[in-house]
């Protein structure tokens, strides 16, 4: 056995069907796992261990009677906890929702139930998803699995760590602004925002519902098309789910990526990039022009623009998201002398900072008067970004930037400065603006951190993307590096 | 209209609020129906649950277009949902999907005109929009609670908003043309249209311009469940409106509701805040696309729209005006005509009594003629039985009424009360003998040419037969007997 219970989530499936070993011994091995370095890594909310261990021995005994299994039977997966899951806690790492659980599962829940996956848990994020960091958690942040003393990023911290420290093979997060991307990057693994409308969000507890997105979190690129084939496709219960078939990702990966061109985006290598961040994406072109991949220049004049209107755009919908958060049908609800004080009161608890300044911005730029100063504005940003993603994809198949101007920042060290915070994203935000599918991947360290390249898709080509990373991957072994917890 | 010089000029203008009628909510499968337990047609979507996500429903979309066409509207080949930011306990998501209007985003059908009639003269009333949005849950004041309930059964229902310019000139001309919108919503089967039970809601705002053609400050009133109460409450609105101009006070600009039993309008007494709604496109929906073919496959399904059915009445049996105009104020009432004609072919006669008997039964009960016992079937049973004299008119609107109350057939009811027409001349001539016997003094004056005592004399035998007797066997009788 090495040193951590499971290298993949298809070597686990191959291992149960060839009966090397079976779904039983995974799980415990996993919650072993857990057991060692939970305590330190903090990387779930709830772990339903006796759920998992009561599904692993049926798995374990239709795998023994040599019977045919959907393509997860028998993986543990961890949630992150905006998830909704049936008659399970649900807290999106708010007050809020303390206590609180859905009488339905998610989309991408019921999916991956038909496709076997055993659910171990629901991990940490911050509140409702608002931040970069995971300290915005209600329930304490989550530590890098490199160094305890950094953030694992944000805000689907806890599905990242949980794959970096070795607690499960895959995990699924959501991408607002970068929130699977950022943590996938700090923390070394796999994240995959897949373009808008690809995967159902039902049952994902909204932040910004024009940009949210939920997607895989993986230590490899195969791995995560394997998650991705299992969650995407249309859902009748989500409209903006899109009508195109699904991308048969994992299939795609054979064929080798020689001859596309890679746009490198010149603009985010300016000031604000760690040397040693920009050293490592320079590092990982030259190791795709070696793969026989054209290196390209573009440009994306609007990046700058980009990050204060996802700023008023973002909040605007979360605004209207989470007004339903009154203390009157479920959650935390604090008594106040009347209706309104009942709602102020319940709020005033409920919500953490971030949340609160999120709303306050939101309900601001849609108030009558600053409407087209701001949220209407900003939709113009929006539409710009858009298009100049789209000039960059006439001279390139995928685009590169890093995921994040630097690796993983110390606990605390930006809690007080909200910009600076909001900063980690202004690479991966542009991406949700544009509905574009990205992908992060490890390429490096910078000071014994790791560093994540970003590749950017065309629509509903993550096909593309995650053939190129696949290649990168087998030219590679960054994604084979552990971190010392694990 | 007729304005005397110097008194104000009223404008009205109205919201019209109209519950579709589809089998399930706008946004979710959930099931529409009243009187169902509180809370057990809902589900996470309606109950506005965190991640549930609003799938339109199409058949409400179709019902809009319905009426979109019937009013000669617009149909906007794209439109846009909204959120419309408040909170109240009966809103789930404290935010009420909608279709707002401005720049770029256009509702489901603008522009639009009903043609009324008032004062004896055709007159168009514009529509200014048709909109589609969902309804909110219903508080419940429970007998003996402290606090207040809410039931989500009406959370997310299907809801039409109909919008017309301030075209209206006064408050009989508002009754007519909600009598003429719900006959509308009726025949293209959008909507029940009943008031009483909320499924037709209307707001008006009301303000008066002076002689100066300077408008006055308008008010909304709200809370009418009739349309005679959006009538009383406009009249009760502008007389106030006019008092406040005469005596020279403000008008202020708020929301009223009306007091059916006091016959009043009032102000809320908290303070008005000018709400701010935050409008925002619903990032959840993708903008409705309306094509081409789809709009044809509503055209396609439109049913006959009053005027039509007006017309094709008159022309097919052979009705005045006023008759078809009586028959056609609902669906229900020219269906049960035509229906009654295919079992009793002489429509003039089944005409006059649904406008005459019936409609005086459905007037003195405030009631409707689907609302009844009484059927096509059995009415044409009825009308067999006078052509055949087995009844006298008389004893047949009698008959109706039993049979309506009763919920039975005329034979039944002829046949429980023995009230079967006597026609037989041995029976009838032994009753007329004794009648004659006991009133020689008509007898005589009958012979002296007075055909008044005539009467009499057939009055007495009816009287005598309990009003069974055959009236046309009678007085030939009668004839015959007294020699005259």
């Amino acid at each position: 056995m090495p040193e951590t219970p499971f290298e993949t989530a298809r070597g686990l499936v191959a291992a149960y069907r060839a009966q090397r070993t079976r779904p039983s011994e995974a799980v415990e091995a996993a919650l072993a796992q857990v057991e060692r370095h939970e305590p330190r890594v903090r990387a779930f909310l709830h772990l339903d261990a006796e759920r998992a261990r009561t599904e692993a021995a049926a798995w374990d005994r239709r795998y023994a009677a040599g019977e045919d299994t959907p393509p997860l039977a028998g993986v543990p997966v961890a949630l992150k906890d905006n998830l909704c899951t049936r008659g399970a806690p649900t807290t999106c790492g708010s007050r809020i929702l303390e206590g609180w659980r859905p009488p339905y599962d998610a989309t991408v829940v019921a999916r991956l139930r038909t496709a076997g996956a055993i659910l171990l848990g629901k991990t940490n994020l911050d509140e409702f998803a608002m931040g970069s960091s995971t300290e915005n958690s209600a329930f304490g942040p989550t530590r890098n699995p490199w160094d305890l003393s950094r953030v694992p990023g944000g805000s689907s911290g806890g599905s990242a760590a949980a794959v970096a420290a070795g607690f499960v093979p895959l995990a699924l997060g959501s991408d607002t602004g970068g929130s699977i991307r950022l943590p996938a990057g700090f923390c070394g693994v796999v994240g995959l925002k897949p373009t808008y409308g690809r995967v159902s969000r039902y049952g994902l507890v909204a932040f910004a519902s024009s940009l949210d997105q939920i997607g895989p979190l993986a230590r490899d690129v195969e791995d995560c098309a394997l998650l991705l084939d299992a969650i995407a496709g249309p859902d009748p219960l989500d409209t903006t789910s899109a009508r195109v078939p699904p991308p048969q990702a994992r299939a795609a990966l054979g064929a080798a990526p020689r001859g596309l061109r890679v746009g490198v985006v010149t603009d985010a290598f300016g000031a604000g990039v760690a040397p040693g961040v920009a050293a490592a994406i320079r590092e990982a072109l030259r190791t795709l022009e070696g793969l026989g991949l054209a290196i390209e220049e573009v440009a994306l004049p609007t990046l700058e623009a980009a990050l204060p209107a996802y700023y008023l755009l973002a909040p605007a919908e979360a605004s209207a998201n989470l007004a339903r958060y009154d203390g009157m049908r479920y959650g935390l609800r604090a008594a106040g002398a009347d209706l309104v004080d009942t709602y102020r009161q319940t709020r005033r608890r409920g919500f953490g900072p971030e949340v609160k300044r999120r709303i306050m911005l939101g309900t601001y730029a849609l108030s009558a008067g600053y409407y087209d100063a701001y949220y209407l504005r900003a939709q113009k940003v929006r539409t710009l970004v858009a298009r100049d993603f789209e000039r960059a994809f006439a001279r390139a198949d995928v685009v590169v930037m890093p995921v994040a101007p630097t690796p993983a920042f110390a606990i605390g060290e930006r809690a007080a400065d909200p910009l600076q915070m909001y900063l980690a994203d202004v690479f991966t935000i542009p991406v949700n603006l544009a509905g574009l599918p990205g992908l992060a991947l490890p390429c490096g360290f910078d000071g014994g951190l790791p560093v994540g390249l970003q590749l950017i898709g065309r629509p509903f080509d993550e096909a593309t993307l995650l053939r190129v990373g696949h290649a990168y991957q087998q030219a590679t072994d960054w994604h084979r590096r552990r971190p010392p917890v694990a | 209209m007729a304005t005397p010089a110097g008194a104000p000029r009223t404008v009205v203008g109205l919201e019209i609020h109209v519950q579709l009628l589809t089998a399930s909510k706008m946004f979710c499968g959930c099931a529409v129906s009243f009187g169902a337990p509180p809370n057990t047609l809902v589900c996470p979507v309606c109950l506005g649950l965190p991640g549930a996500l609003p799938v339109l429903n199409r058949r409400a979309v179709d019902l809009g277009l319905r009426t979109a066409l019937a009013l000669g509207c617009r149909i906007h080949p794209r439109s846009q949902f909204h959120r419309k930011n408040y909170f109240y306990p009966d809103l789930p998501k404290n935010y009420q999907i909608s279709q707002y209007e401005y720049a770029g985003h256009p509702p489901l059908a603008t522009g639009g005109a009903l043609e009324i009639v008032t004062e004896g003269a055709r007159r168009l009333v514009r529509i200014r929009r048709v909109h589609l949005e969902e309804d909110t849950g219903r508080l419940v004041h429970a007998e003996g609670a402290s606090g207040s309930l809410v039931d989500f059964n009406r959370s997310g229902v299907p809801l039409m908003e109909i919008v017309t310019e301030p075209d209206l000139r006064s408050p009989a001309e508002a009754r007519e043309f909600l009598t003429a919108l719900r006959r509308l919503l009726q025949f293209a089967e959008v909507s029940s249209g009943r008031m009483e039970e909320g499924t037709l809601r209307c707001d008006a705002n009301v303000s008066l311009v002076g002689d100066d053609g300077v408008p006055g400050i308008r008010t909304e009133v709200k809370n009418m469940n009739s349309i005679r109460a959006v009538e009383r409450a406009l009249a009760y609105e502008v007389a106030r409106q006019a008092e406040a101009r005469r005596r020279g006070e403000a008008v202020v600009q708020e929301t009223r509701h009306w007091d059916e039993r006091r016959g009043v309008t009032f102000g809320s007494r908290s303070k008005e805040e000018a709400q701010d709604y935050r409008y925002f496109p619903e990032p959840d929906l993708v903008p409705l696309e309306v094509d081409e073919a789809w709009l044809e496959r509503v055209r396609a399904s439109l049913p006959e729209l009053p005027a039509a059915r007006r017309d094709r009445l008159m022309a097919a049996f052979g009705l005045g005006g006023a008759d078809a105009d009586r028959l056609t104020a609902s669906p229900a009432m020219a269906r049960f005509f035509e229906e009654t004609v295919a079992a009793f072919p002489d429509a003039r006669v089944v005409a006059n009594w649904l406008v005459g008997e019936v409609a005086a039964y459905l007037n003195e009960h405030g009631t409707e003629i689907d609302a009844i016992t009484l059927t096509p079937r059995r009415l044409a049973d009825l009308l067999r039985l006078i052509e055949d004299g087995t009844l006298s008119g008389r004893l047949a609107k009698e008959i109706l009424v039993a049979m309506i109350k009763d919920d039975l057939d005329a034979v039944a009811v002829v046949e429980a009360r023995g009230l079967r027409q006597i026609s037989d001349e041995a029976a009838l001539g032994r009753i007329v003998e004794e009648v004659l016997a006991a009133h020689p003094g008509p007898v005589a004056d009958v012979r002296a040419g007075k055909d008044r005592a005539l009467g009499f004399l057939v009055g007495q035998v009816m009287k005598a037969t309990g009003g069974r007797a055959n009236p046309e066997a009678v007085n030939r009788l009668l004839r015959e007997r007294v020699g005259s």
